[in-house]
């Protein structure tokens, strides 16, 4: 009798846990509907006032100034810059890396690069601001002298170095993942070690690298602090990486810098951008989960 | 070209020489990556070192480098590390036993699976947004340390629960299977067992998402921590300023030595960062030599 009712006690207050437990999963659901809605809502209303060709089309970023001009064209090209050179720079460098650490790398070598590695890419991204401005622009200006203070350059290239860990560490687990039976097979017909991995052991983790560099990227697009620290504060359809820029991410943190009253144009402005950046960063990462299911191959 | 000939053996010497070469690049690559970050360290360390003392450590921040300090900005840190923890590993750790424990295979399971992932890959920037928008204006909570607190709560939440998750598939099938046979019931059998075999695991993705949020700055500045605060906050509700805001802030100013003190700031931040990664390495290795 006794334990009948402990039991029929122990199952209601399971009911409750377990209604607690679904609501804290539940917290994640309704941060990505919170999300998608306040960009949705916020941007209708951005619309509402500037036509989403001016938005799409427009060459000229220039929201906050009469007459103002809401292109986004001279963000969106900014980000690209930077995304690009960031990804010239890490994506060899983080292959080579990856391919050193699971291929050549003893496991004592591996056991130290690896956490030091996983360890960088742990460092804050104002700290690579940082670089960005005390090292890499003054450095760049010895070669090139009359490069502005703030440039494209110098933020692709430290938005490089900060992805390469990630690259590396990524794509090296996806070619450790490879079975060593393929490699024994290539080298028993006579290949060499540059032949076994260009020809066997990274074709066969194909899907996971590709799948590290596009996250490597969207990282890269969404990226902040160094780029607004180096690249400075400049919307710029220039082909010149000598110049200043402005990236999506660097016009966002300019805005709520300054104190912006909410409801205002320039506040929705900030919502119609982070919607642009949120959709782009998305896609990247489905594509990027696609690749991974789709293409993955299984070995035994 | 025949077997053993002249010319096959030059091939072959050929192929061997691009071999190496191969992997004398690979390895070079890799070093001088390390070695390149190795010099950014040692350059900030040379730059900071100098102006670390107990002034700097003891002070509010001035608009006279040699009388400002990281006083606010630390104990705005600690303040946001504390409420982020308290908010969000309850959280954190919940969904993820939900999802292992209690959703099953189901569909519901499945989405919100592939909703963390995504999460997980959403700019930092837009959480800030999100939290302005929210947190700031619609519940009216201002640029308060709960603000930020719940921001980054938001925004490290996904690295929990994947680090949790993770953590708890590692624990055997037959511990759980040992608890239902003597008569627990599905909590009794997660909270007395799952849960402190999978804790070193989870405690070490707790502090690494935690050392995640004491670096993040973009969505700090979108919430609007202030960048001059000369007091300390008392409680939740004020506002405050935070180690990478104040770094930020002498970064962006032109002066050499305000850059020699975000230097210092910086090696500051490093060394919390390198604390918090060792008490997790040291735990995961721990760990690892018990379950040998």
């Amino acid at each position: 009798m006794n334990t009948s009712i402990r039991r029929a006690e122990r199952r209601w207050g399971e009911g409750v846990i377990k209604f607690w437990l679904y609501s804290c999963a539940a917290i994640s659901i309704i941060t990505t509907i919170a999300i998608i809605s306040l960009l949705i809502v916020e941007s209708l209303g951005f619309f509402d006032e500037v036509s989403p060709a001016e938005f799409f089309f427009g060459t000229r970023w220039v929201p906050l100034l009469e007459p103002s001009s809401f292109g986004i064209l001279p963000l969106l090209w900014g980000t690209m810059q930077i995304t690009v050179m960031g990804a010239i720079f890490a994506i060899p460098l983080g292959l080579a890396s990856a391919i050193y650490l699971s291929e050549y790398a003893s496991d004592r070598v591996r056991s130290w690069v690896k956490p030091i590695l996983e360890l960088l890419a742990g460092i804050p991204t104002v700290v690579y601001g940082y670089f960005a401005l005390t090292f890499v622009t003054p450095m760049l200006r010895k070669v090139i002298p009359d490069i502005q203070v703030f440039n494209a350059l110098s933020a692709g290239i430290v938005v490089g170095i900060m992805i390469l860990p990630m690259i590396a560490t990524l794509s090296d687990n996806a070619l450790r993942a490879v079975p060593v039976s393929l490699r024994q097979a290539a080298y028993a017909l006579g290949a060499t070690s540059f032949e076994v991995t260009t020809r066997v052991v990274v074709p066969a983790g194909l899907s996971g690298v590709m799948a590290s560099f596009l996250l490597a990227i969207s990282r890269a697009i969404g990226e902040t602090m160094a780029v607004t620290l180096a690249a400075g504060q400049t919307p710029n359809l220039s082909f010149s990486p000598l110049e200043s820029i402005q990236t999506m991410t660097a016009y966002i943190v300019q805005v709520s810098l300054g104190d912006t009253p909410s409801g205002g144009i320039a506040y929705q402005t900030l919502f119609a951008v982070a919607m642009m950046l949120f959709v782009i960063t998305l896609l990247i990462n489905i594509v990027s989960q696609m690749i991974l299911s789709r293409f993955r191959e299984v070995y035994e | 070209m025949a077997f053993g000939s002249k010319e096959e053996h030059l091939n072959l010497q050929k192929r061997h020489r691009k071999a190496r070469l191969f992997k004398l690049l690979c390895a070079a690559v890799t070093w001088s990556s390390v070695l390149l970050l190795a010099v950014l360290l040692f350059q900030v360390c040379v730059a900071g070192i100098s102006w670390i003392d107990w002034q700097f450590i003891s002070s509010f921040p001035s608009r006279f480098p040699d009388r400002a300090g990281i006083k606010a900005a630390l104990v705005g840190t600690m303040w946001l590390i504390i409420l982020v923890a308290l908010i969000s590993i309850p959280i954190g750790v919940s969904s993820a036993l939900y999802l292992e424990e209690f959703a099953g295979k189901g569909r519901i399971a499945k989405i919100i699976e592939v909703n963390i992932a995504n999460l997980g890959g959403v700019p930092s920037i837009v959480y800030g947004i999100l939290g302005l928008a929210i947190f700031v204006r619609f519940f009216a909570l201002e640029r308060s340390l709960i603000s930020g607190a719940l921001t980054m709560s938001l925004l490290i939440l996904p690295t929990i629960i994947i680090a949790s998750r993770e953590a708890i598939i590692a624990v055997p099938q037959s511990m759980r299977a040992a608890a239902y046979s003597l008569g627990a019931t599905k909590w009794q059998t997660t909270w007395h067992h799952v849960l402190p075999a999978s804790f070193p695991g989870i405690m070490t993705g707790i502090i690494l998402s935690l050392s995640r949020a004491i670096g993040e700055t973009a969505p700090l500045i979108m919430i609007g921590a202030m960048t001059f605060v000369a007091f300390l906050p008392q409680g939740p509700m004020d506002s405050f300023t935070a180690l990478p805001i104040q770094i930020y802030n002498w970064v962006s100013r032109p002066q050499q030595e305000f850059h020699e003190l975000a230097a210092a700031g910086i090696v500051v931040l490093l060394l919390v960062l390198l604390l918090m990664n060792a008490t997790a390495i040291y735990i995961r290795s721990k760990t690892e030599r018990r379950l040998k």
